[in-house]
């Protein structure tokens, strides 16, 4: 949709067993239970690590679609 | 890491026998501007919303398709969410709001310069939603309205 109006965007996903169903264009899979898309609660630096890294997905121009794996380093 | 066959048995065969959609998108999209220069939108589906808007319908057949507008000037603290679904954990949330719609953390990375700008209008969405027909006619075509009128560069989505 948000594609359609030439607007980038980026999913996180928890189940990648839903992402390969859904095919998004770009999604960010992170190991980390329902309920806890972006890793910890009140731990900023790995939240801040999870969005840079979809976010800079943005950048990519895609055509099917594309999933990265977010490993915390 | 969340696998399906992990979850308790209701949601279990519903999430094995839910007829999933694919929508059609236009290929070779992308930022139009570096990431520190962009504006950037975020979409929760954690059914947050300020005490002033009026909680999502949990009773709705297809459920809530509704969205709330949360500004960019939101107070974290003060959210509130009815998300009835007992197929996650939502102690997380209730502990720290930005585990699903990060706007503290917008600001932060605006203000250590890798990104642009939080946009003035970010989207709280329920999930949940048996029958998405009416949130892809309706809901999802006056969400990417308000996007394009606040000229935001990129979108995260944050399903929980």
């Amino acid at each position: 949709m948000l594609e359609n109006r030439g607007i980038p965007a980026v999913s996180i996903t928890l189940l990648k067993e839903v992402t390969e169903k859904v095919k998004p264009p770009r999604s960010l899979f992170v190991p980390y239970p329902l309920g806890f898309p972006l890793g910890r609660p009140n731990d900023p630096e790995l939240q801040k690590k999870i969005i840079i890294e979809s976010l800079s997905m943005l950048s990519e121009e895609v055509t099917e679609s594309l999933v990265s794996d977010f490993i915390d380093k | 890491m969340a696998k399906i066959s992990d979850m308790k048995m209701k949601y279990r065969i519903f999430m094995k026998t839910y007829k999933y959609r694919s929508l059609e998108w236009k290929s070779g999209v992308s930022l139009k501007k570096p990431l520190k220069d962009s504006r950037i939108a975020v979409v929760s589906t954690a059914g947050l919303h300020t005490p002033e808007q009026p909680p999502f319908k949990t009773d709705l057949p297809g459920g809530d398709f509704s969205f709330r507008v949360l500004p960019e000037d939101t107070d974290l603290g003060n959210l509130a969410t009815v998300h009835p679904s007992g197929s996650f954990d939502h102690s997380g949330i209730e502990a720290d709001a930005n585990l699903s719609f990060p706007l503290d953390r917008l600001r932060e990375l605006k203000n250590e310069g890798r990104i642009g700008e939080s946009a003035p209008r970010h989207l709280s969405f329920m999930g949940l939603m048996l029958s998405p027909e009416k949130l892809v006619e309706d809901s999802a075509e006056e969400a990417a309205d308000i996007f394009q009128e606040d000229q935001v560069d990129g979108v995260l989505l944050v399903p929980v």
